[in-house]
């Protein structure tokens, strides 16, 4: 198991190369059929691992291997899995070839940005990047070694600076720099507390090392001041990648000028690492800053909930849309993790793999409406379910398991942070299932808006943005005339098309994972559930419920 | 007092024989939705069929169960059916399973019966939709959801049942797509019942949080456990969920705008079942609640509430579904008070539900009926002298009214009677104040529903001379494409046509009927329904101490049901009636119409201030805190930009910063390694 772990690093890394190499060649329809093709031994190599991974292993990490590599300073190649680690590396497999496809393989691929020659940019650069990324992102949740993270955490910035930068939306370099920069800084603060535990390691341990499981032990030595100045470094990275109010304003313009399949990883994974990274360095490193400083995360992540959800149903563009809603869903990661519960942190952990699947569902819906509108304006789009009905369907599940309806994935991991917050933090927890109302309108609204009703919108009725404009500043026939002359519903319904076999293709998996999550969610949760042990029994704090209630 | 009152509870048993198949009876109806949500334009020619197919075998299967568990002696008749973990962490383990009981069989056979004789109604009302599978796709989804919410044997299956059944009717509500006002009536039913849900998700995690399980068995055993405070929380939680998906105060205003759905769902969802979960929620955790007298007082001040409520405003509209809604809210506040009045109220409460689930949804087709015959015209004032046009709808339709008002001997008369006689027990200031509340509303329905009779059915064929007008709603949202459905009141006398309507719509109406006439007497009378729930909710107590005997309820309560019926005649059916709605009314009326400003309220109170701060939000975001970290950013961005400017892109740009970033690092080491 310890070799699939390494090839799962570099398969990927080897086939942005391959990839890489045939879009110089001009071969892009070569490079991203190669790349789908990688993404997909990935997917099954993952299911290997997945199938070989003992839940019931005493051991913190499995498959674990270590290489040295700046022997100087007591750096490691180091790699090893637990079940949350794995969870996230599970959801980037399923992820990546889906985005892949769609970005390849449907019509609703977006036209990128053309390139110097003057021409659209293909997408073989994309696929490329998009690879590149999931080894680096691999590498950093299998990382267990400091060092390693910190460099994958840096690292993981440049292919999402080039896909935002070269493939993105028309503020694509504003969003990049601005996603860049927030991003850098964060880390610089973490490395800080990286070389500051790497000194208190050679203090205290007698060798200075960088060694996840030894600075884990160092833990019980540190004194809380020490912990509360480390604990802030890495708080600070991983609160801006999260993102938590209020250093979340990279998320929205990212997200809203990134190609819709950079848009998935980057909100549905990448972001994660924020919250991988509560779970894997700060709960465990710094316990008792953690727990001195929880409510601070605590009250973030409950401001989130509601703030996300209120201004996500004021965004007047689908992709901010998803973007601030994805903002509430942190605050419920955050507010599990900091809760301190087994089925808090567990739901948390859980929260994070179906997130990223509803976020996938979403983006890709989105993109799909735009690809046929062109434009991603709520404003622009109206009744579309009436020539549209699989899309507005698809839309419809989206927004269900964004909803959290009992039945999708979304729900189990809700309820259980929920649920497992409410002993330790009643107040915080009455305050974020507040948010489930919130959640409903924001996802109903925009469904009201785009799907249901009349035909109307500039997308839809306009056959393109700006063309009803046009046609009312030529004088022609105005808005509200236009119901003879108008084609009837079946013209346009061939003009603007439902969803085609392809596109149903790369939402099927997904769809098939959202009911079948929500239904039987324990064999991922059977592999979340120990390393959430762990983590608990790391922090030091006991269940605050045991097997028969806290009433005796 | 807990230890004597759990001791009532009876052993839960293992289901075994045809019980252990149980889950068949959700298993149809889901997999009749999946089929014909997947299978899409080429399940339209069969899929109506389908849909009824899976629901009518689903009620066979209802009634198997049903006899095979009279065979049982009583004690033996509570069943669980576990049939997997959906999911547990830590010392939480939520398991999938059935409960099969009285409580739950008897909700099984409303569901699928009632769900089977408004499918079959449906291939009839919808036959000339388009969209007719999706309607019956959606109705599966809704019969297989609702099954679940009764026969979910935790609370978290209860939940999940209880939020499928709120999509289900988010998507019936909104089904004709193309009207603007069905969409807004759909989202607002939604919202309604998540304010409610929270309540309902607080109360589970309270349980949760005190005894370390959800599941019914532990959870009714060991309800005892639990401090005085923390069991009136969960009953008052609960009842908050209730009150959301049962349209009681203070949220009820989402199920008047439900009737924007297709009148088969207002009969089936928004009168029969669902609307009454919350009536079964109170039944289904009558050990939590017979330890809270608070929680049981408050109950039925929201039941008293709702039903004096509902009962005026009905008085006021002038459409006929509108009606009918606020006669259902009003009805289930009945029902509601009852359950409230603890184990002398359970038995009454749940009559009336089932005699409701009859004449309700006969009202309700019968509305459909005339709306089908009237090109969807759902104005009264445009109605008259239809008796002669649809007689087997008028006929069906009076025995439904007459039961509904009380009328001696039929349902409505018993089990109403029931409740109001619980109700006048107690002590004198509460038996004076809720009986009188639901005696006065008794005479209210009489004259609501006269009212409704008389403008529909009797005087002058009204819609003979009519002039056209423009529809309803406002017309700057109408769509430019042609509706889907027929729109109603475009009205000149030559738009309508009444006629009778299909069997297929007939025959269930005639079944409802005979149901309306029949239920009252046969659950009633030697307690049969009393007797079979036992095992479920308990020993029915008899009243004590009512301020009227007991006796005299049954006069008085028919006494001012003439009454109200008598001024309705006076008021309604000697004076012609306006085709146009008369503006100057007394406040009263104008109240009334106004659904007591309930929306009022909401809005102001609720929505406006809502859009107003997340205005200001959005204005914080965007200025403040985006403002402040985009200063830094713009600063570093526009010297990014000038970078770019004098080099060659991006790639430069990056590789300087990284290399700042590296040599910070060096530094940081050298530094640490020095000293």
């Amino acid at each position: 198991m310890s070799a699939l772990v390494i090839v799962l690093v570099l398969l990927p890394l080897v086939g942005a190369t391959v990839c890489g190499v045939l879009v110089k060649g001009g071969r892009d329809a070569t490079a991203r059929s190669a790349g789908f093709a990688v993404s997909l031994v990935e997917l099954v190599l993952v299911a290997v691992i997945w199938g070989l991974f003992d839940p019931s292993a005493p051991t913190r990490f499995q498959g674990e291997s270590s290489v040295e590599w700046i022997p100087a300073f007591g750096v490691s190649f180091a790699l090893g899995l637990d079940g949350i680690a794995l969870a996230m590396i599970a959801l980037l497999a399923v992820l990546v070839p889906i985005v892949i496809a769609y970005t390849s393989f449907t019509r609703a691929a977006e036209r990128f940005p053309d390139g110097p020659d003057g021409e659209p940019r293909g997408a073989g650069g994309f696929v490329a990047l998009m690879l590149s990324l999931q080894g680096v992102l691999v590498a950093l949740f299998a990382a267990t070694d400091v060092f390693v993270f910190y460099v994958m955490f840096e690292v993981m910035l440049v292919p999402m600076y080039f896909i935002i930068g070269r493939f993105g939306g028309a503020r694509r370099q504003y969003a990049a720099v601005k996603f860049f920069l927030y991003s850098f800084l964060g880390g610089l603060i973490m490395l800080g507390s990286v070389i500051g535990i790497y000194v208190a390691s050679g203090t205290r341990l007698g060798a200075a090392t960088f060694d996840w499981a030894e600075l884990q032990r160092l833990a019980a030595q540190l004194p809380e001041s020490t912990q509360i100045f480390l604990f802030l470094g890495f708080f600070a990275a991983f609160a801006i990648k999260a993102p938590l109010v209020p250093l979340h304003t990279w998320l929205p313009d990212a997200g809203a000028q990134a190609p819709i399949g950079g848009g998935v990883i980057l909100v549905g994974v990448l972001d994660k690492v924020g919250v991988f990274g509560f779970l894997r360095y700060c709960l465990p490193l710094f316990p008792l800053a953690s727990q001195t400083l929880a409510p601070l995360v605590l009250v973030l992540s409950v401001i989130g909930v509601l703030y996300g959800a209120l201004l996500a149903a004021m965004q007047t563009d689908m992709k901010r849309f998803v973007s601030y809603t994805s903002i509430a869903h942190f605050g419920f990661i955050g507010l599990g993790i900091f809760a301190f519960s087994q089925q808090s942190v567990a739901g948390s952990a859980l929260y994070m793999v179906n997130h990223g699947i509803s976020t996938a569902m979403l983006f890709l819906v989105v993109g799909m409406l735009a690809a046929r509108g062109g434009s991603t304006q709520i404003a622009d789009y109206g009744g579309v379910g009436k020539i549209a009905p699989v899309l507005a369907g698809l839309f419809l599940v989206a927004g269900l398991t964004t909803l959290s309806l009992p039945g999708t994935n979304s729900f189990v991991s809700e309820f259980l942070v929920l649920l497992g917050s409410w002993p330790r933090e009643p107040v915080y927890t009455v305050i974020a299932t507040v948010g489930i109302i919130f959640a409903a309108l924001y996802v109903l609204w925009v469904y009201q808006r785009t799907m249901t009703g009349p035909l109307r919108g500039e997308a839809v009725v306009g056959g393109g943005p700006g063309a009803a404009t046009a046609r009312a500043l030529a004088g022609g026939p105005g808005f509200s005339d236009t119901v003879d002359t108008d084609p009837p519903d079946a013209t346009r319904r061939a003009r603007f098309g439902d969803l085609s076999g392809r596109e149903i293709g790369v939402l099927a998996p997904l769809v098939l994972l959202i009911f079948l999550l929500g239904f039987f969610p324990q064999p991922v949760l059977d592999v979340i559930n120990p390393a959430v042990s762990a983590t608990m029994s790391e922090v030091g704090v006991a269940d605050p419920v045991g097997p028969n209630g806290v009433a005796r | 007092m807990s230890s004597e009152l759990l001791s009532q509870l009876p052993p839960v048993a293992p289901a075994s024989g045809a019980g252990s198949a149980a889950w068949i009876l959700v298993a149809l109806p889901a997999l009749g939705a999946a089929v014909l949500f997947l299978g899409g334009r080429r399940t339209d020619r069969w899929g109506h069929l389908l849909g009824t197919a899976t629901v009518l075998l689903s009620f066979v299967y209802g009634v198997v169960l049903f006899f095979s568990a009279l065979a049982l002696p009583g004690e033996e008749r509570v069943r669980d059916l576990p049939l997997y973990e959906w999911f547990a962490s830590g010392s939480l383990s939520v398991e999938f399973g059935l409960r099969l009981d009285p409580l739950s069989l008897t909700f099984v056979l409303l569901i699928t019966g009632v769900g089977s004789l408004i499918h079959i109604y449906s291939v009839g009302y919808m036959a000339h939709d388009e969209n007719r599978r999706k309607f019956f796709a959606m109705l599966n989804l809704f019969v297989a959801s609702m099954l679940v919410l009764v026969l979910g044997n935790g609370f978290l299956t209860l939940y999940l049942g209880w939020e499928g059944v709120g999509l289900a009717s988010y998507l019936l509500i909104g089904f004709y797509v193309q009207r603007p006002l069905a969409a807004s009536a759909a989202k607002k039913a939604f919202l309604m019942n998540r304010v409610g849900d929270v309540g309902l998700a607080l109360a589970i995690f309270i349980l949760f949080a005190q005894l370390g399980t959800t599941q019914y068995t532990e959870v009714f055993a060991r309800i005892g456990e639990l401090s005085p405070g923390a069991v009136t929380a969960v009953a008052l939680l609960l009842l908050l969920g209730a009150c959301g998906k049962s349209g009681q105060f203070p949220l009820q205003a989402w199920l008047p705008d439900a009737m924007e759905g297709p009148t088969p769902v207002s009969a089936l969802i928004h009168a029969a079942t669902m609307v009454t979960a919350g009536v079964y929620l109170v039944a289904r955790s009558h050990p939590i609640y017979d330890l809270t007298p608070t929680g049981q007082l408050v109950v039925t001040i929201v039941g008293a509430v709702t039903l004096l409520i509902g009962a005026i405003v009905g008085c006021a509209y002038d459409d006929i579904k509108k009606v009918l809604a606020y006669s259902t809210v009003s009805q289930i506040g009945y029902m509601m008070l009852a359950v409230g009045l603890g184990p002398i109220g359970y038995a009454a409460g749940l009559a009336h539900l089932l005699t409701h689930g009859f004449f309700k949804a006969g009202l309700f087709l019968g509305a459909g009926s005339v709306m089908h015959g009237m090109a969807d015209e759902t104005d009264m004032r445009r109605f008259g002298g239809l008796w002669r046009h649809m007689p087997i709808t008028f006929a069906t339709f009076t025995l439904g009214y007459l039961a509904l008002i009380g009328f001696p001997f039929l349902s409505g008369f018993y089990s109403k009677d029931l409740i109001i006689e619980a109700a006048l027990g107690g002590s004198p200031v509460r038996g004076w104040l809720l009986g009188g509340a639901a005696l006065l509303a008794a005479g209210l329905t009489s004259f609501y529903m006269t009212r409704l009779m008389l403008m529909t059915f009797f005087g002058p064929e009204r819609w003979r001379s009519l002039t056209p007008r423009s529809a309803p709603w406002d017309p700057s949202l109408e769509s430019e494409a042609a509706p889907q459905h027929p729109e109603p009141g475009h009205g000149s006398p030559e738009h309508y046509h009444p006629h009778e309507s299909p069997p297929s719509m007939t025959v269930p109406m005639i079944v409802l009927a005979i149901g309306s006439v029949g239920a009252g007497a046969f659950l009633v009378i030697g307690e049969r329904l009393g007797g079979w729930l036992e095992p479920s909710i308990g020993p029915v107590r008899e009243v004590e101490e009512a301020v009227i005997p007991t006796g005299l309820v049954p006069g008085i309560a028919s006494v001012l049901m003439l009454l109200g019926a008598g001024i309705a005649y006076l008021t309604v059916g000697r004076r012609p009636v306006p085709v146009e709605r008369p503006q100057r009314v007394s406040l009263p009326v104008r109240a009334a119409r106004a659904d007591l400003y309930a929306n009022t309220i909401n809005e102001k109170a609720i929505a406006r201030p809502g859009i107003w701060l997340s205005r200001a939000l959005v204005y914080v975001d965007n200025r403040g805190v985006d403002g402040a970290v985009n200063g830094t950013a713009a600063l570093l961005g526009g010297a990014s930009g000038r970078a770019r400017r004098t080099q060659t892109g991006f790639v430069r740009s990056y590789a300087l910063t990284m290399l700042g970033g590296s040599l910070v690092l060096v530094a940081a080491l050298l530094a640490v390694a020095l000293p």
